[in-house]
């Protein structure tokens, strides 16, 4: 039983956009059974923050391929994916690799 | 790997395990100490400090091996506000003001171009992007300019020629520029203040607010070109033709620019991700013959003006890690193909599938990007090709369609094809003057504007001008010059019958 939990999302690169444009989120995760990891916090956030075009932020249980996702500042290929266990202040950003670079 | 008279008969052989994935409980590979925060390439797990030594190691010596942009040269930053060419700003401003034995050398100004007209923005979305954009530019501190799209209807036809193609320099002068720039330096720094001579051009310091900062866009653009720019984009039927229109237009604008105010390079911000994509985009294209231009290091096609791309060997991984983690401010605007579905376009198509392609199989950008570097840009005629053969009227390379050649003859089959698909009176349909860009003597040729300008450009544009409907809407600059061109090759033709062949001659008296 995991308490409720207190975290900052924030998109940028673009992600913005499927956001209403609104890039730093201070949320509430609800109490729940299972202990909270990335995979429920992006079901999560696709459920309740997410304002359009889900195929463009997830692709199955995952980001789509291009968006990165940063913990706490840090690659999450560093915390085993979704694997990770989010206990404390967790901040987690996606940067949609979208036309990084206009003048390609 | 394939090899002939192999049995394949067994089933594929299981994928190898996964190598062990790095985790927060190893150290950094390179100093083994910290705690990495990034993974780069397949597994290497990297700190912040060695991470930045890393990133900063590949653009200067990516600029160094290849030795093009000379000490005092004018280097022109084309600046979109993206990540990508916001980290190479960056990576120019720090290169300026280190220590002298490493520092960078060049003369740096930064363009940004608003290209709200051609995405369909509103005035005061864009004038959001500006505000966001000018303290910015401020804060840089190199001279600035900002430039809307709707500039190219007032560029002048000259922008399509090639000019002179200087000479190659031979290798010492690289050398030989560095040492006599530095021994001047060292000459007037011993005469009295640092490094900074009388009557020489100083060197932009960091912040520095100087009369060149001042150029600007003053006032937005004439709403009439606003409207026609924004008609030119909606009359383009694919989001791939708009992509590649709107490439083109870009580069003729900077080249404007950059030639406008003395600047000899271009640095432009693509990403080795972004190269990638471009590569195997620009084969689905029909422009495999320019992927060496397109993709390489250095791009001579327009002569006087060479563009580099010094950020051609980080990942877009690489640049959001560094733009995050040491605060590199950039700016997000929406472009044509911002929220459009995977299958909208060709570009969007190919960096769904490189992109995705990339997660499983974490060295295809790499290996993308290490063939692009074995392209060779050898003309196809042999060196004797160097000076400016005919040339594509939009993209500037050297044309690759030869009537005589099969394969390429294609491409004149559908340029014909297309002006069978106009109407019988194309000229007064589109109010365009009599005799636009056919010759009134030529008789023998379908006076069709379209299809004389299929036959200036190449391949791949000849494409993409399949999808826009009607010329008029193109900028007059570009209706100019191609009018200009077929003139001059009517004329060279009726010459040419005039001419007394020597070598008939010959033959009929033998």
């Amino acid at each position: 039983m995991a308490a409720p939990l207190s975290v900052e999302v924030e998109f940028g690169g673009g992600a913005e956009l499927l956001f209403d444009g609104v890039k730093k989120h201070q949320v509430t995760l609800p109490g729940q059974e299972e202990p909270w990891d990335i995979r429920n916090l992006l079901v999560w956030i696709k459920k309740n923050l997410l304002k359009e075009r889900p195929e463009l932020f997830i692709q199955g249980d995952s980001v789509r391929p291009g968006i990165l996702v940063l913990i706490n500042d840090a690659d999450w290929e560093l915390l085993s994916k979704h694997g990770v266990t989010a206990d404390k202040e967790l901040q987690s950003q996606s940067q949609r690799l979208h036309r990084e670079d206009k003048w390609t | 790997m394939c090899q002939v008279g192999e049995d394949y008969g067994e089933p594929a052989p299981r994928e190898p395990p996964p190598a062990p994935r790095p985790s927060r409980e190893h150290k950094c590979v390179k100093c083994k100490e910290a705690q990495p925060v990034v993974v780069i390439r397949a597994g290497d797990a990297f700190c912040r400090d060695c991470f930045k030594a890393f990133y900063i190691h590949k653009f200067r010596a990516m600029l160094g091996k290849n030795r093009l942009i000379f000490p005092g040269e004018k280097v022109l930053l084309a600046w979109s506000g993206g990540p990508s060419s916001s980290s190479m700003v960056r990576q120019v401003l720090e290169g300026l003001s280190q220590d002298s034995a490493k520092r960078l050398r060049f003369v740096p100004g930064v363009i940004f171009i608003d290209e709200g007209a051609a995405c369909g923005r509103s005035p005061e979305e864009r004038a959001k992007t500006l505000a966001e954009v000018k303290p910015i530019l401020q804060a840089i501190g190199f001279p600035w300019h900002v430039v809307a799209l709707e500039e190219v209807f007032s560029l002048p036809p000259s922008v399509l020629r090639c000019s002179s193609q200087e000479p190659a320099a031979p290798d010492g002068a690289y050398k030989a520029a560095v040492d006599n720039f530095l021994q001047q330096q060292h000459v007037l720094g011993a005469g009295g203040g640092p490094g900074l001579a009388h009557g020489e051009e100083p060197l932009p310091q960091p912040r520095a607010q100087s009369a060149w900062d001042l150029q600007s866009l003053v006032r937005p653009p004439a709403a009439a070109q606003t409207e026609a720019l924004s008609h030119l984009f909606c009359s383009v039927r694919t989001l791939t033709a708009k992509e590649e229109l709107l490439q083109t237009l870009r580069v003729h604008l900077i080249l404007h620019v950059a030639r406008a105010h003395g600047y000899s390079k271009v640095m432009t911000g693509d990403s080795c991700t972004r190269l990638a994509i471009k590569l195997m985009t620009n084969l689905a294209l029909g422009r495999g013959a320019f992927l060496a231009w397109d993709t390489g290091f250095s791009d001579e096609r327009h002569g006087d003006v060479v563009v580099v791309r010094p950020m051609r060997e980080h990942t877009l991984k690489e640049v959001a890690f560094y733009n995050r983690l040491f605060s590199v401010p950039s700016v997000f605007t929406p472009a044509v193909d911002t929220k459009a579905p995977e299958k909208a376009s060709i570009h969007r198509l190919m960096e769904a599938f490189i992109l995705r392609l990339q997660i499983q199989f974490p060295s295809t950008v790499s290996t993308v990007y290490r063939t692009s570097e074995k392209l060779a840009k050898a003309p196809r005629d042999g060196p004797a090709a160097g000076t400016c053969g005919p040339r594509c009227l939009l993209c500037m390379c050297t044309l690759d369609v030869d009537t005589a050649d099969s394969a390429t003859a294609f491409g004149v089959q559908t340029a014909s094809h297309l002006s069978q698909i106009q109407s019988p009176t194309p000229l007064t349909e589109t109010g365009t003057p009599q005799g636009l860009c056919c010759s009134p003597g030529g008789a023998s040729r379908r006076e069709d504007p379209q299809a004389c300008i299929a036959e200036q450009l190449c391949y791949g544009c000849r494409v993409n001008m399949k999808d826009l409907p009607s010329l008029e809407p193109l900028p007059p600059y570009i209706l100019a010059e191609a009018q200009l061109r077929t003139q001059r090759a009517w004329v060279l033709a009726e010459l040419r019958d005039c001419l007394i062949e020597d070598s008939e001659d010959e033959v009929g008296q033998s």
